[in-house]
């Protein structure tokens, strides 16, 4: 083993928050694996190999030598909790849900919470939290529609999805917190289980609802209304965010709608919502020659490996809505990959270009610099975006 | 160009279906690919070569031409 470094492993540049710190990229250059410590509510602190290069990090979470490894805490029904072939079975019962089409034909669903959340803002005025009134909004609308939460019990899950991933917030309260939501999903299971609803879940419950549990079922509708909540109103924080700081890609985003596809896949690059994924080697792998042993501990960093430049010169720091399509890692890769992207990209395509519509003379009302960003929370974003227009 | 696919690697991410729906769908079952056109033709050459780079489970396999690497 090499030392056990101080890399903040998510660590991000003091004179902007979208750069990664120069020790990651140091790693990345490295051509020795490093080892560093690496902070979790979880596990507390552990040493782990980081992988940095784009490469490194798409070849390991490809090849099935990497598993969960418990770095998060285990849920029944919960995909993250699941490898090998448990993993693929619970997977294929979701898959036919969230398909590149199925995403597509939302598409109205997802206009209709948008103009919603944009009618919200403009009643507010100016002063109004894009976060609170636009960002948080609109994917929990989409999600809970999959899902047939009702209306009346909306507010209440977004504080729960809110206060589940707050690094301020004692572990106890997380997890009186995630037992209610669970509460609360066991309920909608039962429902469903009564009377499939004509949505993600009911249809799991119809299609496959002899084969799971009734906690296994709820621990799905968690990981589904969670990973479909939060990683979306943080990415859509930080991308307008970013964008408010370029004015002139802001105008690109606006104005052509034949950019919006290249766009969206340029800020879901540099505003990745995840910015670490933590792993533990299933067995000795390799990478790159280098050994990995059975049990160490593995985070690949997403913020690093989503700007390495390889054998290219380009300045991947910088963003441009316009550069060709680039690679990036920020819905993973392999078994484990983002299940609901597509529908996460039409979200991000309809919600950025109609914002800047309604607003077109949007701006901050407080000094980029005074903007709070998530940086040491587990998925990356802005707390709050007070604007005006 | 020929499309052959690995089923059984198959996770059903859908890249191939978004980056070339003309080419690919995805059963409503599992989401698994379905090949649409098995030879498409030369103007979705390279949303197809796209789709195949880009599938985590390098399930796409194309045939017919230089061997698609793995970027």
């Amino acid at each position: 083993m090499t030392e056990s470094g101080a890399i903040p492993i998510a660590g991000r540049a003091a004179e902007c928050p979208f750069d990664p710190v120069p020790e990651l990229y140091e790693a990345q250059k490295d051509e020795e694996l490093r080892r560093v410590t690496v902070p979790s509510p979880m596990l507390g602190e552990f040493d782990a190999v980081v992988l940095a290069r784009y490469d490194d990090v798409k070849s390991v979470l490809a090849d099935g030598g990497l598993h969960m490894g418990g770095s998060m805490p285990y849920q029944a029904g919960n995909l993250l909790s699941y490898d090998g072939p448990e993993h693929t079975r619970l997977r294929r019962m979701l898959t036919g849900s969230f398909t590149a089409r199925r995403a597509r034909e939302l598409k109205p669903q997802i206009e209709g919470a948008v103009e919603a959340a944009l009618d919200a803002v403009e009643k507010a005025g100016p002063g109004a939290d894009l976060v609170q009134l636009f960002c948080a909004p609109i994917p929990t609308q989409v999600i809970c529609e999959l899902l047939g939460v009702p209306y009346s019990d909306r507010e209440e899950f977004q504080r729960r999805t809110q206060v589940a991933l707050d690094f301020d917030i004692s572990r106890e309260e997380q997890m009186r917190q995630a037992a209610e939501m669970e509460a609360y999903m066991a309920e909608l299971v039962a429902q469903h289980r009564e009377a499939p609803g004509d949505n993600v879940l009911g249809r799991v419950v119809r299609d496959f609802g002899d084969q799971l549990t009734d906690t296994e079922l709820a621990g799905i509708g968690n990981m589904l209304l969670i990973a479909g909540h939060e990683t979306i109103a943080s990415t859509l924080s930080a991308a307008i965010a970013l964008l408010l700081r370029h004015p002139d890609q802001l105008a690109v985003v606006r104005d052509d709608p034949s950019a919006t596809e290249g766009a969206v896949e340029e800020l879901l690059r540099i505003c990745a919502p995840a910015t670490i994924l933590p792993r533990q080697a299933a067995g000795n792998i390799c990478v790159r020659d280098r050994e990995i042993e059975e049990g160490e501990r593995v985070v690949a960093s997403v913020l690093a490996a989503n700007r390495d430049l390889g054998s290219h010169d380009e300045n991947l720091d910088r963003l441009d809505v316009r550069r060709p399509p680039q690679r990036h890692l920020t819905f993973g890769f392999g078994p484990h990959q983002c299940l609901g992207q597509q529908l996460a990209r039409v979200e991000l395509r309809v919600a950025l270009p109609a914002l800047f519509n309604r607003f077109p003379t949007l701006g901050l009302t407080v000094p980029h610099e005074e903007l709070d960003y998530r940086t040491n929370a587990l998925v990356f974003g802005v707390d709050s975006l007070p604007v005006t227009w | 160009m020929k499309i052959a696919i690995h089923r059984n690697r198959c996770i059903a991410v859908g890249n191939c279906a978004a980056l070339a729906p003309e080419v690919f769908d995805q059963s409503d079952e599992d989401g698994t690919v379905v090949v649409l056109d098995a030879a498409p033709p030369d103007h979705r050459h390279e949303q197809v070569r796209e789709a195949a780079l880009r599938c985590p489970s390098s399930a796409i396999a194309l045939h017919g031409e230089t061997p698609a690497h793995d970027g």
